[in-house]
């Protein structure tokens, strides 16, 4: 509420304008811009400069201070995977790596206050909202995108055939061809509802964690209609509640980046 | 919330990049620090041998100080032997010396004795012509061999 512009709006709206994406017509359907440009945007700039990073890796001597940073975050990805994965684990810490860093950089935009974000985007932008993890569309994609590379991953391991019996046969075994087919609907519905389950739990707590904290931030933010002691008092809270999001961001982060990790191994498992 | 194109947009970007990860960023340094492991372990390794290089090394020192050892005192005991064995060589002249010494004295002694008794034998002579002069004296009359006790005086 401290910019001018807002100064007319009630608390309700305010908190709808902050929770608002700037949509725009693409392709026919309606798109939040806002989530694309800040996840796209990081994305770029993140993993373009670890390529550079990649470009200047010295493989013997004594590494440099990036290359040291660089290798720190690998092994601590590599290291995550190693110990639920043995074999070749090459592509799944590619995974485990990007949604790790990829999530990492975008829940960090909470960092940021929401009201100078507001204010910044103001003069070209009606709504933006910041973090693109709090919109669902992002955390859905990235869940759906894992679920999609299990299902690669399971038919590359056990071949179609393989994974069709996994997902009609199992768990309930039929003695015989008859007691197969009565079995084989209970089977699906069963494996059907554990495959969609792991996208939908992994898009709704990265969603929900980011989401409510944007709420709690922007709440807060609406101290500051409460003169001097609000912008006092609110700033004291923003800070308490953007120094627990330390601990939050990486936090959610790491969960789907370890779940991911866990899901393609476990399609390297038969049943 | 509008599910949709916002949602294909972003899987798009995931995996433009999933691959720029795997194929371009990973690699690289996947290698790297793949080869630098592999450095420290070789490093170790090393370590390991030059550490078993230097017992066995320390073992041939041992052996050969030993062997040292055991030559000098060997040579320390000959040495003492033959100490010994010259010792007692110069104790054997010197009683052999002693001995020929004694027995020329023997010699000598042997010697002087038999002329003493050469001389005595001399004077046991002249003892017996003497007393048998007396004993001759006595028996004969002087009166009867008074020419003859007159020849005496007369030599005496």
């Amino acid at each position: 509420m401290s910019d001018a512009s807002s100064a007319a709006q009630t608390p309700s709206q305010y908190i709808e304008h902050h929770l608002t994406n700037l949509q725009t017509s693409f392709a026919g359907s309606q798109v939040n811009i806002d989530t694309v440009i800040m996840g796209w945007g990081l994305g770029i700039i993140v993993f373009g400069l670890l390529w550079l990073l990649a470009l200047r890796v010295k493989s013997d001597g004594v590494p440099g201070k990036g290359q040291a940073f660089f290798e720190l975050l690998y092994e601590f990805v590599d290291n995550q995977v190693k110990d639920m994965f043995t074999g070749n684990r090459r592509w799944i810490v590619a995974v485990a790596f990007t949604t790790f860093v990829w999530i990492l950089i975008m829940n960090s935009m909470k960092f940021l206050p929401v009201d100078v974000v507001a204010v910044a985007t103001h003069p070209f932008a009606d709504a933006w909202k910041p973090v693109a993890t709090a919109d669902l569309n992002t955390t859905l994609a990235m869940s759906l995108s894992v679920i999609l590379l299990v299902i690669i991953e399971s038919i590359k391991v056990k071949g179609i055939g393989g994974y069709l019996h996994e997902l009609t046969m199992t768990p309930f075994h039929g003695p015989n061809i008859v007691a197969k087919i009565i079995l084989l609907p209970f089977n699906f519905v069963f494996q059907f509802i554990e495959l969609a389950s792991k996208p939908l739990s992994l898009a709704l707590r990265l969603f929900g964690n980011m989401y409510a904290g944007e709420i709690i931030f922007v709440l807060i933010s609406l101290f500051a209609a409460a003169g001097f002691g609000g912008v006092f008092f609110g700033g004291l809270l923003y800070a308490g509640w953007a120094i627990f999001h330390i601990l939050v961001v990486p936090l959610q982060a790491f969960i789907f980046m370890m779940l991911a990790a866990v899901y393609i191994a476990m399609a390297h498992e038969a049943h | 919330m509008n599910i949709g194109m916002t949602l294909l947009l972003q899987a798009i970007g995931f995996f433009l990049f999933l691959f720029v990860v795997h194929k371009f960023v990973l690699p690289p340094l996947a290698n790297a620090v793949e080869g630098r492991r592999r450095q420290i372990a070789d490093g170790l390794a090393e370590a390991e041998k030059g550490k078993a290089s230097l017992v066995t090394a320390q073992k041939d020192a041992d052996k050969l100080i030993a062997e040292a050892k055991a030559k000098a005192a060997e040579i320390v005991a000959l040495a003492e032997k033959q100490r010994n064995a010259a010792i007692e060589a110069a104790k054997g002249d010197a009683k052999a010396a002693g001995e020929r010494e004694k027995q020329i004295a023997a010699e000598e002694i042997a010697q002087l004795s038999v002329k003493a008794k050469e001389e005595l034998r001399d004077r046991v002579a002249d003892l017996a012509v003497a007393g048998a002069q007396r004993i001759l004296q006595r028996e004969i009359n002087p009166q009867v061999h008074s020419d003859l006790l007159a020849q005496l005086k007369a030599e005496l």
